[in-house]
Formats: structure tokens, sequence, C-alpha cells
């Protein structure tokens, strides 16, 4: 069991890293691909983080969300971009730059907001719970800082990996029914975001979620 | 047999232009040429030595000052960085704190020296310089304090002094992170490609080289030969993070001399394989580079 914090520490600091990598590329096919890999970093989570690492149920945990998150999502957002036509976040709210250094705060923040968790949750390992917060904070700021709505989505299921890892290390027992129900519903909100950005996008010509200001009822 | 005591800045001193001669080679090699002589850099310098200077009317002693005082503040810092396996000349606590404001006091020269020329064009190039530099800098801050945070030392010589094979097993992300971003900080310090190319004579897109257009003589000897130490001393940094020292001290002399051609070969290959990022997205990649830096220190925390 000795390799199991530091493969922790890998998967912790690659997470992180892909973080910044969608914080400061304009490319949106470069940030699906990076989703891709934290979603299935992070699916693997749940076997290391338990002791009874190997249990079947554990396993289909982790087998699920690969499959959903490294290759499901990923090639229905792509299928989503070559439709639409669109390749990059030309204008966010807030600069690339601006992103990764708010991204460096949400970093210290969420480190501080571990600190004060951990003693409640003292047998989840502490790398995944700073892991958990941080991956909620850079999702919404992903949610609320683009225009595009292909990057929005992205935003969403960055916050989704956090709570699956939260949920992870700190319910022990969770039933396999709830933990395959929440990666349904993810699974459904992801088809229905989807068909909205294609109308979005033959609407406007663009997925530009600031143009919808424009319609009236 | 321990290596004397001056060996670090002693083979900075007279190994630093060879490095940029590899580098140059290795771009020649890439593009198909043959290449200048390894040994041109030390040519070149040699040459603008015995030349005399002129300096422009309008300018006063601080264009003279620049360069001279850039030179110094270098091989000042010379003495404090640590060669694997001869250590540092010098050592005191919180020597990489100086280390960092050498290199700013060198800049601020620098920049003072083009800023006096007059030339908006080296207003220009001294404005972006120092916007990279305020970037840039933060970045090697918290790479070294990194390091001083993994190894519990608070000065270069205990510091790399004390990276070994075992704390590459217990920290090899933040080892590896810090080891990315001086790389990057290699460049970006020397305004390489793709930050910055130094054989361009562009005016508009230069950045350091348009400094230094009002330079001459031995001036131009002096800012050549900086460039060259600047190079060493970033090189120094990232080479000395490979564990060398546990293979003995006249072994890891000769693989560190080893992994500074190699990294020169490599800077070689990156300039040849990448185009210069346009004058917007530099500042992305130096900001990378900070994140990594501080990627690297909250893995630590945690």
């Amino acid at each position: 069991m000795s390799a199991m914090p530091a493969l922790l520490a890998l998967i912790h600091a690659v997470g992180l890293l892909t973080c910044f990598a969608l914080l400061g590329t304009s490319r949106i096919g470069a940030c699906i691909r990076f989703l891709s890999v934290q979603g299935m970093l992070f699916s693997l989570v749940p076997i290391i983080a338990h002791d009874d690492g190997f249990t079947l149920r554990v396993l289909l945990l982790a087998g699920a969300n690969i499959c959903l998150k490294g290759v499901i999502f990923p090639a229905v957002l792509l299928h989503l971009r070559a439709r639409a036509g669109f390749h990059r976040e030309v204008e966010p709210f807030v600069g690339f730059v601006a992103s990764i250094l708010f991204g460096i705060a949400a970093l210290v923040v969420s480190l501080a907001l571990a600190r004060e968790l951990h003693p409640a949750l003292s047998h989840a390992p502490f790398v995944m719970l700073q892991a958990a917060i941080f991956l909620i904070a850079i999702g919404l700021f992903l949610i609320v800082s683009r225009r595009n709505a292909l990057i929005q989505i992205v935003g969403y299921l960055v916050i989704e990996n956090g709570i699956f890892v939260l949920g992870a290390i700190t319910v022990v027992e969770t039933p396999l029914l709830v933990e395959l129900g929440i990666l349904l519903d993810a699974f459904v909100a992801v088809f229905v975001m989807g068909i909205a950005v294609f109308h979005i996008s033959r609407e406007f010509g663009m997925a530009d979620v600031d143009r919808l200001n424009t319609l009236r009822g | 047999m321990t290596p004397p005591h001056l060996f670090a800045p002693v083979s900075a001193l007279l190994l630093a232009p060879l490095f940029v001669g590899v580098i140059n080679r290795t771009k020649a090699f890439v593009a198909g040429r043959r290449g200048p002589p390894l040994a041109q850099p030390y040519r070149d310098v040699w040459k603008l030595l015995q030349r005399g200077a002129v300096y422009g009317e309008i300018t006063t002693p601080l264009v003279r000052l620049g360069p001279v005082l850039n030179l110094a503040t270098l091989i000042t810092a010379l003495l404090v960085v640590p060669f694997p396996g001869a250590g540092a000349a010098v050592s005191f606590t919180g020597d990489l704190i100086v280390l960092v404001g050498l290199f700013a006091l060198g800049r601020f020269a620098t920049v003072l020296a083009a800023l006096d020329t007059g030339s908006s064009f080296e207003g220009m190039g001294a404005s972006r310089e120092m916007h990279f530099a305020a970037l840039a800098e933060p970045a090697l801050l918290i790479a070294l304090a990194t390091l001083a945070r993994i190894t519990g030392a608070t000065d270069l010589g205990s510091i790399y002094g004390a990276i070994t094979t075992a704390s590459w097993v217990h920290d090899a992300a933040a080892l590896a992170l810090v080891g990315v971003s001086f790389l990057v900080l290699e460049l970006v310090e020397n305004s390489r490609i793709p930050v910055d190319d130094p054989t361009t004579h562009l005016e508009l897109t230069m950045i350091h080289e348009v400094m230094v257009l009002d330079h001459g003589g031995p001036d131009l000897g002096f800012i050549q030969y900086g460039v060259a130490l600047k190079l060493w001393i970033v090189g120094i940094l990232l080479v000395g993070i490979i564990p060398l020292y546990g293979v003995g001290a006249e072994f890891a002399l000769g693989a560190a001399l080893l992994g500074m051609a190699a990294l020169a070969v490599a800077i070689g290959m990156i300039e040849s394989a990448m185009a210069r990022y346009r004058l917007v997205t530099v500042p992305q990649f130096i900001v990378g580079a900070a994140t990594l830096s501080a990627v690297a220190f909250m893995v630590l925390l945690v």
C-alpha cells in the first residue's frame, strides 16, 4: 500500500496542471482533450483511495467513469464542435493570463479550505480533498468567465469531476446505484446541453451565450 | 579529491561562451548548415573588446554604466551559484534571493541604458523587458523556494547539495515541475526563441536585442559575454536538480558538464523546432512557468 500516497500525489499534480491548461488555452479542441485526461485520472481515485481497493463495486464505478468522462463525453463534445464549426474561445470575459492567476489564488484558497475541512473528514486523503475543492472552483470559474457555450459545458464537467472526487473520498459506502445514477444524470445533462448548444449555434452562427441577451420573449 | 572552491565561477567564466557556441552549432546543424565554429562567441567578444566605443552626443554616463553593471552583477551572481560536485564559491543564508536580486539589478542597468539613448525603439524594448521580467521573477523565486522547501536548506549551495535520488523518489512531481519551470525560465530570462529571437534585427519585434542596439565596441562585448553567463547560470540551476552528488564528486563534475552540453543541444533543438510566440501570448507562456512553480510549491504543502 505504500505506493498509494505517491500515486495519489501524482494524480493530484497532473490533475492540477490539467486545470491550469484549461484556464490558459483558447482552443476548444485542446480544452476537451485536457478534460478527458482529467476525467480519466480522477476516475482512478476510488480504486486508490479505498483501502479495500479492488472490489467489484469500485472497479465498476471507475470503469464506468473512465468510459463516460474519458471517451464518450469528449467524443460528444468534439462532434458538437465539428458540427457547430467553432474552434476558439475568442474573447473570454476574463483573459487567459488573469484566469491562470485566478487559478493560483484558487489553489491557495482550496488549500486553506481543505485544512479547515480535514479534521472533520480525517479518513479522506488530504490531497484529494484539496483537489476536489479546487476542481469545483475552477469549474465554476470556467462557466462564469467564458462566453463560449462549449467551454461552459467543459466547466460543468470539471465541477462534476470535483464532486465525484469529493464523494469518492468522503463517503465510504455510497450505494453503487446512487453513484451510477449521478453519472447517468451527468450523461443526460451533457446531451441536453449539447442539443442546446447546437440550437444556439444554428440560430446565431456561433456559440456565444452573450448573444442570448438579444432574444426577446 | 575535492574540486577547488572557485571551480563554479571559473568554469562558468571559461565555458559560458562555449555554451552559446553549442546552441548556435546545433541550430546550424538542424538547418543543414555547417555553422560557425564552436569558439566563435569567444572570438566575437575578443574582437569587440579590441574596438573603440562610440557614444551618442545626447547620452549620459548611464549608457556606459549599463553594460558594465550588468556584467558585474552576473559575475557576482556566479559566486553563489553552485556547480554540481563542486559547490558554490560563497554560501550564506538567503543567497537565492540575492541571486534573483542581482538578476533584477542587472536588468535595471540594461533598461536604464536603453532608455538613456533616447531611441523610441529602445524604450519599447525596455518596456517589454520589464513587463516580462515582472512575470518571470516570481516564477524563479517560487521555483527556488520550492527547492528550499524540499531540501530544508536556505542557501543555494546546501539546497543543491541536498537534492539526491531520495528526494526525487519522495518529491518527484514537485522536482519535475520545477525542472520544466527552469527550462522555460532559461528561454525567457535569456530572450531565446520562443520568447525573443537573439538573431533578429527587426526592431518592432525585438526585446533584448533592441535594448542594446546603441551599444558598440567593448560595451557590446560585455553584453554578449553577459548573455552567455546568464544562460550558463540558469542552465546550472536546471542541471543542478538532477541528482549527481551520489555518484562521487569527480564523476559529478563530468556528468554536470555533459548535462550542460545536452541542455545547450536541447535549447538549439527547441529554437529550431519552434516559432516565436506572438508578443501577446508571451505573457501566457511566462505565467505558465510561474504556475508550474506555484503548483510545485503547493504539491509540497499538501
